[in-house]
C-alpha cells in the first residue's frame, strides 16, 4: 500500500471503521450452495459492536470479508474509508496486518514461539504498528510487556507458552491484537472457553486497552450477558440473509 | 527475513520428525558423496597401479590382453618374448630402463613372478610411490623369495620361511610341483593396494632353475632330475620371458619407440602405453559407475520424496498455525514461502550433517580403508564436482518444498481465518 493510500486513511475521520452495503455472496456458483444477503453493516471509529446470533447465520463469512480474506460477489466493503474492492488480495492482506488485531475463540498462540515474540509478531508484517509500538527493538519489547502487564500477564520470560492455561493464551492474544494500536479489534468468541469470573477479568481488561488504544472493537459472542458493555448490539439474524443460491428469499 | 525466523522455530517445535527428515537427507549425502569418493578413489587407484614405466612390452597381443597379464596377472600371455628381442629394444637409445617379468608359475593360489632385482626399485605405483620392505630384503641367493604383503599376511608367512613353487597356475596343482627346490623368504612387501601385494617374486634365474628337465613341459623323472644343488653351477640366463617394463630417459621418445617395437621383425612383439590401456579397460568396467551414481541419485530423490511426505502429514495439523499468520497479515504467498524456507532448512541442514558425517567417517577410517583394500580415499576438501552435487541437492530440496508449499498456499487462501475441517 502506498504512502498516499495510508494518509487518506488517516485523514478520513469522518469515514466508519468498517462499512459494508449491499452485499451478496455465495460459497460456489451452484444451485443448492450457502449464500448470503446483508444490506447494511456499520462500525462507527471508537464503537464497539456485540455480534449475536446462532452458528450458521454468517458470522464466520461476515468476519472473513470485514478482515479481507472473503470477497463478496457484489457490494461495496469499505474499511477506515477504503474500499476494498479495488484492492488485490495481498494488498487486503497488508492492510489487515496494519489495522486490524484479531482474536480467535482458541488456540490463538503459536506454540514455537516464547509469549513475548508471539505479541510481538504482527509488528514484523506492519511497519507501521511496528512505528507506533516504538522505534527500537527495545521499546518494542517494553510496549509488548507493558500490554501484558495490563492484562495482568507479568512473569511471562519463565513461562512457555505451551504452558499457559487458555484464559493466560486469550489475554496474549489480546496483546497481539493490541500491540501498534491497530484501529480496528476483531475477537470472535474470545470469552466462550473461559469461566465465567475469568470471562469477567478478560473483558474488562479487553475495554481498558479498547479505551486506550481508541480502537473500534467488533466482538462476536452468543452470550448476552456481555450486552452491556458494548455501545450497540446487533444480531445477525436481523441484517443478514442466509439462502441458497436460486432461491429467491 | 520473519518468515525464515518462523520456518525454522516451527522446526525446532517439531524436532523428531524434523530431525529424522535431516538424518536421512544426511544419509543420502553420504552415500551420494560416498559413491563418488570411491568411485574417484577407485579410479586413481586403478589408474595408479603401476606408475613411472612408460612402455609394457609383451608377445604380440591387444594392449588390454597386454596389460592384464603382465600388471594385473590376470589370464595368461599368447607368447613369451624372446631375450634377444629385449636386448634389441634395450639397445634403443630411448630406453634408460628394462625390467624383464615372467609368469607362468604360482604358489597356493599366488602367481610367481621372475623378475630382476632392480624390479623393487623401478616399479613404482600411485604418484610415483616405490615398493619398500616390511621385513627382510630383495631376493640375493639364488633360493630367495620375495612375497607381497596379502601372500604374507593370508598364509602367515614371515621372513625366513621356507616355500615351495608349483607349475602352473591353477590353485591346486596336481603332482607338478617344483618342491625339490624350496624358497627361502628374504624379503616382504609393503602393502601397496596393487596386484603386487598378491604376488611371491623370484629371480629370472630360479624361474630357470626350477624349469631344469621340465623342458618337456611335465616334471623330469629319472635322470633328468637336477638336484638343487647342481643347479646352482648351470648357466641359468634367461632365454624367453614373458613381458618387460621399460623406462625412458624423456617421455619425448615413447612413441617412436613403440613403433619401433610394433614393427620389430625378427619377433611379433607388442608395446602398449600402460595409462592409454588403462583407459581403455576402464571404458569396459567403468559402466558400474554409471551404475552407482544412478542407485545414490535415486536415494537422494527418495529423502526428498520422505521430507514431502513428513511436510506434506504436517499440513492438516498447521492449519491453525497457518490462519493466526494469515490474521496477523501474512500474505498466502508469504505462507508458501514458509514451507519453502522449511525445505530449504532441512536441505541445507541435511547437506551439512551429511558432508559432516563422510568426513568423520573417512576421516577415521581412510588409513584403514587404503591398507584393507588398497583404494587410496582422498581425504581433502570436497572436489568442485562435489561441491556441484550439493548444490544441486540443495537446489532439489527446494524445489520439492515447492509441492508442500503449493498445498499450503491453496489451504490458506481457503481457509482465510477459519480453520475448517
Amino acid at each position: 500500500m502506498s504512502a498516499i493510500q495510508q494518509d487518506s486513511v488517516e485523514t478520513n475521520l469522518s469515514e466508519p471503521a468498517v462499512l459494508l452495503e449491499n452485499i451478496s455472496f455465495s460459497w460456489g456458483a451452484h444451485a443448492g450452495s450457502f449464500s448470503l444477503r446483508l444490506d447494511r453493516f456499520e462500525l462507527a471509529k471508537g464503537e464497539s459492536v456485540l455480534l449475536t446470533g446462532p452458528s450458521g447465520s454468517g458470522k464466520s463469512t461476515l468476519l472473513g470479508m470485514i478482515c479481507g480474506t472473503l470477497v463478496p460477489d457484489s457490494g461495496n466493503i469499505s474499511v477506515l474509508g477504503q474500499p476494498f474492492s479495488t484492492l488485490s488480495g495481498s494488498a487486503r492482506d497488508r492492510f489487515r496486518a496494519d489495522h486490524f488485531g484479531i482474536i480467535f475463540q482458541m488456540f490463538n498462540l503459536l506454540p514455537y514461539l516464547s509469549i513475548l515474540d508471539n505479541v510481538l509478531i504482527p509488528l514484523h508484517f506492519s511497519k507501521k504498528r511496528k512505528l507506533q509500538a516504538g522505534d527500537l527493538a527495545q521499546a518494542r519489547q517494553t510496549e509488548a510487556r507493558r500490554i501484558l502487564t495490563g492484562l495482568g500477564l507479568e512473569q511471562i520470560d519463565q513461562q512457555k507458552t505451551s504452558d499457559l492455561s487458555v484464559g493466560q493464551q486469550q489475554r496474549v492474544a489480546a496483546a497481539r491484537a493490541f500491540i501498534g494500536a491497530p484501529e480496528i479489534i476483531i475477537a470472535d468468541e474470545p470469552t466462550s472457553s473461559l469461566d465465567e469470573g475469568r470471562q469477567a477479568d478478560f473483558m474488562e481488561l479487553l475495554f481498558a486497552e479498547k479505551i486506550r488504544t481508541e480502537a473500534s472493537l467488533l466482538m462476536v459472542s452468543h452470550d448476552l450477558r456481555l450486552a452491556d458493555r458494548f455501545d450497540r448490539v446487533i444480531n445477525l439474524e436481523d441484517i443478514c440473509h442466509i439462502g441458497k443460491v436460486g432461491q429467491t428469499s | 527475513m520473519i518468515i525464515f525466523r518462523l520456518a525454522w522455530q516451527s522446526l525446532l517445535n517439531r524436532r523428531l520428525t524434523a530431525i529424522l527428515t535431516i538424518l536421512s537427507i544426511a544419509l543420502s549425502v553420504v552415500l551420494l558423496l560416498g559413491v563418488e569418493k570411491v568411485r574417484v578413489g577407485a579410479r586413481s587407484s586403478f589408474i595408479n597401479t603401476i606408475s613411472g614405466t612408460d612402455l609394457i612390452v609383451g608377445a604380440r597381443a591387444g594392449d588390454v590382453q597386454l596389460l592384464l597379464y603382465s600388471v594385473f596377472r590376470i589370464g595368461n600371455a599368447t607368447n613369451n618374448i624372446s631375450v634377444e628381442t629385449l636386448d634389441d629394444i634395450k639397445r634403443q637409445k630411448e630406453v634408460e630402463w628394462m625390467v624383464p617379468i615372467s609368469l607362468g608359475d604360482s604358489h597356493r593360489g599366488f602367481r610367481v613372478m621372475g623378475t630382476s632385482k632392480d624390479y623393487f626399485t623401478r616399479y613404482k605405483y600411485r604418484r610415483n610411490i616405490p615398493l619398500g620392505f616390511d621385513g627382510g630384503v630383495a631376493f640375493d641367493d639364488l633360493f630367495d623369495a620375495v612375497i607381497g604383503s596379502d601372500v604374507a599376511e593370508e598364509l602367515g608367512y614371515a621372513v625366513g620361511d621356507s616355500i615351495s613353487v608349483a607349475h602352473g597356475t591353477g590353485n591346486v596343482s596336481f603332482g607338478a610341483s617344483h618342491a625339490d627346490k624350496p624358497f627361502l623368504i628374504s624379503g616382504i612387501l609393503e602393502s601397496t593396494g596393487t596386484p603386487v601385494d598378491r604376488t611371491v617374486h623370484i629371480s629370472l634365474e630360479a624361474i630357470e632353475a626350477i624349469h631344469v628337465g621340465w623342458q618337456s613341459g611335465t616334471a623330469p623323472r629319472g635322470d633328468n632330475i637336477v638336484s638343487a644343488d647342481l643347479v646352482r653351477k648351470m648357466n641359468l640366463a634367461p632365454k624367453v620371458v614373458t613381458a618387460a617394463y621399460i623406462g625412458l630417459k624423456s617421455k619425448i621418445g615413447i612413441f617412436s619407440l613403440q613403433r619401433f617395437i610394433n614393427n620389430y621383425r625378427e619377433e611379433p612383439v607388442t608395446a602398449i602405453l600402460p595409462g592409454v590401456a588403462f583407459a581403455q579397460l576402464w571404458a569396459i568396467i567403468g559402466n558400474a559407475e554409471m551404475a552407482l551414481i544412478v542407485i545414490s541419485t535415486m536415494v537422494v530423490f527418495t529423502a526428498f520424496l520422505g521430507m514431502i511426505i513428513s511436510i506434506l502429514g504436517s499440513l492438516n495439523e498447521r492449519r491453525r498455525e497457518m490462519a493466526i499468520l494469515r490474521a496477523i497479515g501474512a500474505r498466502p504467498l508469504q505462507i508458501f514461502s514458509l514451507f519453502v524456507a522449511e525445505a530449504a532448512a532441512l536441505a541445507i541442514c541435511g547437506v551439512v550433517v551429511g558432508v559432516a558425517i563422510l568426513y568423520a567417517v573417512l576421516g577415521l577410517t581412510w588409513t584403514w580403508i587404503e591398507k584393507a583394500t588398497g583404494l587410496y580415499l582422498q581425504f581433502e576438501a570436497p572436489a568442485q564436482q562435489e561441491i556441484t552435487y550439493l548444490l544441486i541437492i540443495i537446489f532439489g530440496g527446494i524445489v520439492a518444498g515447492i509441492i508442500p508449499a503449493l498445498r499450503a498456499y491453496r489451504m490458506s487462501v481457503s481457509d482465510g481465518l477459519t480453520v475448517r475441517s
